[in-house]
């Protein structure tokens, strides 16, 4: 992990040919004393969420592949709060409670979708990786690695076509990045000037295999170069630094220039998905993370240095352990879905 | 001595087009490679080229000349003091037989004197290509044609020719209005008049814009609806089916063209986990009203990688429907409504098809039930299920039947999935006996589902094993005789329902 080791603040973004309109390098966000608690809060109920679905899954109550984005809480919250629910779309891979959490998804929903009840978003017939809310325009929850990219293209196509103002932010990962069709949608966008941010959160692994086991090109802003579509990196663990380059990209795609690409660095403190004991990495890499870099302690330092009290920010976590664990309480008490539902929603009309 | 000049082929399925210009006139010396003249089809524009030299004699279609047969001689060619080996046929087949393997060479010259092969359609994919002299092998031999055979000898021809001889019959009163259209114009219409009534509907595919279409199905679309609704793509399949999926997912109504759906297994994740997927993923939350539509099946002569019916493919997944008509009059039917489903719609269409003219009813807003077989041809003795071309074959040999006192019922599937089982079972109460008709393999086959529909369902009704007629069991060759022997043809049909009927 050498890379991520030296890539401790994001380095600049060099254009390599500086022969065209470029996005500002942006700045960081200067969030007041409440804006940034607000920030705190997102990220906390998410921690405190996934460390909970984390529990739930060792007693049984959640099955199958369930991704936790413990460690990546920055990014959803500092992109998201950004963005404007139920106007910008949002769409993303299997690792989407973190991102549905940032776009204002009542968490009692994502959890009893994730012990698979009726009562779960998706009826429980979605699970962990396929949850939705077309309402908040939350479009999943994408199980296939790399879909959501070009699904997220069509998405902005929406946008453009319906004139609605919106723009798309399309997550991925540097998995994903290597995956073919992200790059048919990178050509298309471009070529119409999409209203798309292609969010890539780079967490250093893909499953089991190091970016630099599998990416030649391991910067992964720069992977829009060859379609003329500009990308910026960003330190994917401070909030308000992830919140400041939304700030840019919005800048750029509402203004009619087309996609841009943010690369996010970040990092997983847990394995891949639940069944993965993340043998590739060491345990002193993460322990760094944990200990150094964490986007939380990071925020909640910072808010101390504002003036917070302590006292207000144990208050704060009281209040989110207290949504979570009634979350929690919701997802397990209610009912499996009826058997009936098996058969009902295959397709929308009777034919 | 002069070379007749013919009306080339331009495609593997032209009968005929129009001599629009021509670039020579009489006297005028050509070599190879010049342009002679500019010939359109319904599909497209090609230049026609000289492949040897001589003047240009006498000039025999005058341009601007409508539905010129492919073969007819169009002009002379007088050799320049070239003095070649006479060919055995110069005089003779050339002028009486007009064979699409004659048609398909630019200019006819002598052929070799011992070439055996009479099936020589040079068709490629796409549209005309310029003949190349290895055309000419094959072009004039000395083997007879079939008098009336204006179709190259190959497995699709029979395809082609069933469908060119069958009528519609279509759901409506006896006094409404008809109109012969073309599959091809009525799939267009069906769009356009869609797009008309829904804003958010728009096509978006290779070559659906500009170039008016690869099979020029979109044809005049761009002109009436403007490039945002009508979208030329890169060729990227696997992006563009996304991206047509997520605008769907957002609320509009995607018309994604594949320009054949051999192409559309580089997209078919979208297909399956991403469109058809959605709404039951979402618990009914997210929906995907999408049209993936191109041409499916066999074409002519162009091998395995671009000969192959999908049909029970995308008819084995749940959350799709699956549509695959016959005619065009179910064509604008269905495709209209398909395109105002709710649901992710995969839409078989057939290259062979296209060309094909069938009446239409002229009523506003034709529209045809999405799920429901048709019959058409009614008969007491054996039902011959089938849909798409193969439907052209069944009603071919319930004709034949019909001479041999057999009354054999035609039913088209129309719809794959959700598949109207009903139909099927009504049909076998009647008759007690059945043959599945389906132009693509066997196995795992919509033939296969028909007939465990029949043992599960129908057990009691039959009278005989149904019996199935299907391509064979391997990647499509490309020698025509080769091809020929891997499609279904309608003298199987009769072969079979003549065992199940014991005769």
């Amino acid at each position: 992990m050498a890379r991520s080791a030296k890539a401790q603040t994001a380095p600049e973004a060099v254009p390599l040919t500086p022969n065209r309109e470029r996005p500002q390098q942006p700045q960081r966000y200067g969030a007041s004393k409440e804006q940034l608690l607000d920030l705190y809060k997102q990220m906390l109920l998410i921690r405190r969420f996934e460390e909970r679905a984390g529990q739930l899954y060792g007693l049984g109550l959640i099955g199958g592949f369930c991704h936790l984005y413990i460690g990546q809480e920055a990014v959803a919250v500092g992109l998201q709060s950004a963005m404007t629910v139920g106007k910008d779309s949002v769409i993303t891979g299997y690792r989407d409670h973190g991102h549905m959490l940032a776009y204002g998804i009542d968490p009692k929903l994502i959890m009893a979708e994730l012990t698979g009840r009726a009562a779960g978003i998706s009826k429980g017939k979605g699970g962990s990786m396929h949850m939705f809310s077309v309402e908040h325009g939350f479009y999943g929850g994408h199980g296939i690695v790399g879909a959501q990219v070009s699904l997220g293209t069509g998405l902005a196509f929406k946008h453009q076509y319906s004139g609605d103002g919106g723009v798309c932010l399309s997550y991925f990962g540097d998995g994903a990045a290597n995956q073919g069709q992200v790059y048919e949608s990178f050509n298309m966008a471009e070529l119409w000037k999409l209203p798309v941010i292609y969010a890539i959160e780079n967490n250093h692994y893909a499953m089991g295999t190091s970016v630099e086991r599998s990416a030649s090109e391991p910067d992964f802003y720069k992977r829009g170069e060859s379609f003329q579509i500009p990308g910026i990196q960003v330190d994917g663990m401070d909030v308000l630094a992830v919140r400041g380059a939304a700030e840019t990209a919005l800048e750029w795609t509402r203004s009619g220039k087309g996609p841009i690409i943010l690369e996010l660095k970040t990092y997983r403190y847990r394995g891949h998905s639940m069944s993965d004991p993340a043998k590739y990495r060491t345990r002193e890499e993460v322990q760094d993370y944990r200990e150094n870099r964490d986007p939380i302690s990071r925020a909640e330092k910072e808010l101390l240095g504002m003036g917070v009290a302590e006292e207000q920010l144990k208050g704060i976590d009281k209040e989110i352990k207290e949504i979570v664990v009634n979350a929690a309480k919701f997802a397990e008490d209610a009912p499996e879905p009826d058997a009936a539902e098996l058969h009902t929603e295959v397709l929308v009309e009777r034919y | 001595m002069g070379v007749e000049l013919k009306m080339p082929a331009l495609s593997p399925t032209m009968e005929e087009g129009t001599l629009a210009k021509w670039l020579v006139k009489e006297g005028d010396s050509v070599k190879s490679g010049d342009i002679l003249a500019e010939i359109e089809t319904d599909k497209a524009t090609m230049e026609f080229e000289a492949v040897d030299e001589g003047v240009i004699g006498k000039i025999l279609v005058p341009e601007g000349t409508d539905g010129v047969k492919v073969g007819t001689a169009i002009a002379m060619l007088n050799g320049e003091g070239e003095v070649s080996s006479p060919s055995p046929l110069a005089g003779e087949g050339q002028a009486g037989t007009a064979s699409q393997g004659e048609g398909a060479t630019a200019a006819s010259t002598p052929p070799p004197p011992a070439q055996p092969s009479a099936e020589s359609p040079s068709p490629t994919r796409g549209e005309g290509q310029v003949p190349t002299p290895s055309d000419q092998q094959t072009q004039a031999s000395p083997v007879e044609l079939p008098k009336q055979q204006q179709q190259p000898e190959t497995g699709t021809q029979q395809l082609v020719s069933a469908a060119a001889q069958t009528r519609t019959d279509p759901e409506v009163s006896p006094d409404t209005a008809t109109q012969k259209l073309a599959v091809r114009e009525a799939l267009r219409d069906a769009m356009a008049e869609e797009m008309r009534r829904d804003e958010r509907v728009f096509v978006i595919g290779e070559e659906v814009a500009q170039y008016q279409g690869a099979y020029k199905v979109t044809q005049g679309l761009l002109d009436e609806f403007g490039p945002r609704r009508v979208v030329d793509t890169p060729i990227t399949e696997y992006g563009f089916a996304g991206l047509g999926s997520g605008a769907a997912m957002g609320g509009l109504r995607p018309i994604v063209e594949f320009m054949t759906f051999n192409f559309a297994m580089q997209a078919i994740d979208h297909i399956i986990n991403s469109a058809a997927k959605t709404n039951y993923m979402s618990g009914g939350q997210m929906r995907c009203p999408i049209v993936f539509r191109g041409p499916n099946g066999a074409a002519s002569r162009v091998a395995a990688q671009h000969s192959q019916n999908f049909g029970p493919w995308y008819a084995s997944v749940p959350g799709l429907v699956v549509i695959a008509p016959y005619d065009a009059a179910d064509a604008k039917g269905l495709l209209k409504a398909a395109i105002r489903s709710e649901d992710a719609v995969v839409f078989l269409e057939n290259e062979l098809l296209y060309g094909q003219q069938f009446d239409v009813p002229q009523v506003d807003d034709w529209m045809l039930p999405i799920g429901k077989a048709r019959v058409m041809r009614e008969g007491k003795d054996v039902s011959i299920v089938s849909y798409s071309i193969g439907v052209g074959l069944a009603l071919e040999a319930a004709e034949t039947l019909a001479g041999e006192g057999i009354a054999a019922e035609v039913i088209d599937l129309r719809t794959l999935r959700p598949l109207d089982r009903q139909a099927v079972l009504t049909s076998l109460a009647k008759t007690n006996r059945m043959v599945v008709v389906e132009e693509g393999w066997p196995t795992c086959s919509i033939s296969s589902e028909i007939m465990a529909i029949c043992m599960e369902e129908g057990f009691d009704d039959l009278d005989a094993p149904v019996m199935r007629v299907t391509d064979a069991d391997v990647p499509l060759p490309y020698a025509a005789n080769l091809e020929k022997l891997a499609l279904i043809k309608a003298e199987d049909v009769v072969k079979a329902a003549k065992a199940v009927c014991y005769r």
